[in-house]
């Protein structure tokens, strides 16, 4: 997929992977794996710039001897992941005019 | 490789960023080792599963802005204290004509550069211009009355015709040089600047 592309796709699918529970880390690249792959350093990024963002906040809690971070989506970020499913609805709209083209010279 | 080893290899590789991004980023790397020896991995594969230290140090460095780095190299560790505010300050006539200096340095140094290519190519129509010119005079005095002068005439405006042959190619071989370099600089300008945000 287009690298720029994907970058904007990953930020609305971290934010999904934390939607209906809190999620650390690991389990975040894990529950994304099957749709999209993404490094540890790229998610520290994500994370870090969503939390700026006030997309999510960050709680570190006592797990198994160790401290281990969790992250909350806000209703900031709630309203990120509805904004891309109206944008979603417009790229479709400029999708099928890309495309528009292709049929023509299917038909042709 | 042990989890402290990796931590320890990966501090020192990110020795350049702030220290409060060093310490969080090996946090996040050390939990990120840990569960995965909790679901079951042994502690080397666990490690080898995140990745290679020089990797991620790399990706780490390069996603970090250039101004961060920067803008942590010259904080001052400690706030300014009242006489050193006084001292900038009343420094001012000094420091300010020698920065202003230095830039206009780098300015002059970079429209000299031009300039150099300017009169490259004031060579080149000159000689271009001799050479027509004499070509086209020494053929009218060969046919008139002085045919030696005519005859030299025309030979000078051929040795012209091929050093301008020369000097086109050089001019043209600079000017690309330059234009290269001027769009390597504004992207290295641009990439300061627009790095700020992070990507």
């Amino acid at each position: 997929m287009d690298i720029q592309l994907k970058r904007g796709l990953l930020d609305v699918c971290v934010l999904a992977a934390i939607k209906n529970e809190d999620s650390y880390g690991y389990k975040i690249i894990k529950d994304m794996k099957p749709y999209i792959e993404l490094s540890e350093s790229t998610l520290y990024t994500i994370l870090k710039r969503l939390e700026t963002e006030n997309m999510l906040t960050v709680r570190s809690a006592e797990h198994g001897g160790r401290l281990r971070k969790y992250y909350n989506i806000t209703d900031e970020g709630l309203k990120r992941i509805e904004q891309f499913k109206c944008d979603w609805e417009e790229m479709l709209f400029i999708y099928r005019f890309v495309t528009k083209e292709d049929d023509g010279d299917d038909k042709a | 490789m042990t989890k402290l080893k990796f931590l320890a290899k990966l501090r020192e590789e990110l020795s350049c960023l702030p220290q409060n991004d060093i310490e969080e980023r090996l946090l996040f790397y050390s939990e990120m080792i840990d569960d995965r020896i909790e679901e079951g991995l042994s502690q080397d594969d666990a490690v080898l599963a995140v990745g290679s230290v020089d990797e991620i140090a790399k990706q780490i460095i390069s996603d970090t802005p250039v101004s961060n780095i920067v803008k942590d190299k010259i904080k001052p560790k400690r706030r300014l204290k009242a006489w050193e505010i006084v001292l900038i300050v009343l420094g001012a006539p000094l420091w300010l004509p020698l920065l202003i200096a230095a830039f206009a340095m780098l300015l002059s140094l970079y429209v000299s550069l031009w300039s150099v290519i300017i009169s490259l190519w004031a060579v080149f129509v000159t000689l271009a211009a001799c050479a027509l010119g004499s070509v086209v005079i020494g053929l009218g005095f060969a046919f008139g009355a002085n045919y030696l002068s005519g005859l030299a005439m025309v030979s000078a405006g051929i040795v012209c015709t091929g050093l301008s042959i020369f000097m086109f190619f050089g001019c043209k071989a600079a000017a690309n040089g330059s234009l290269l370099l001027t769009k390597k600089i504004l992207f290295l300008i641009k990439k300061c600047f627009t790095q700020k945000e992070g990507v």
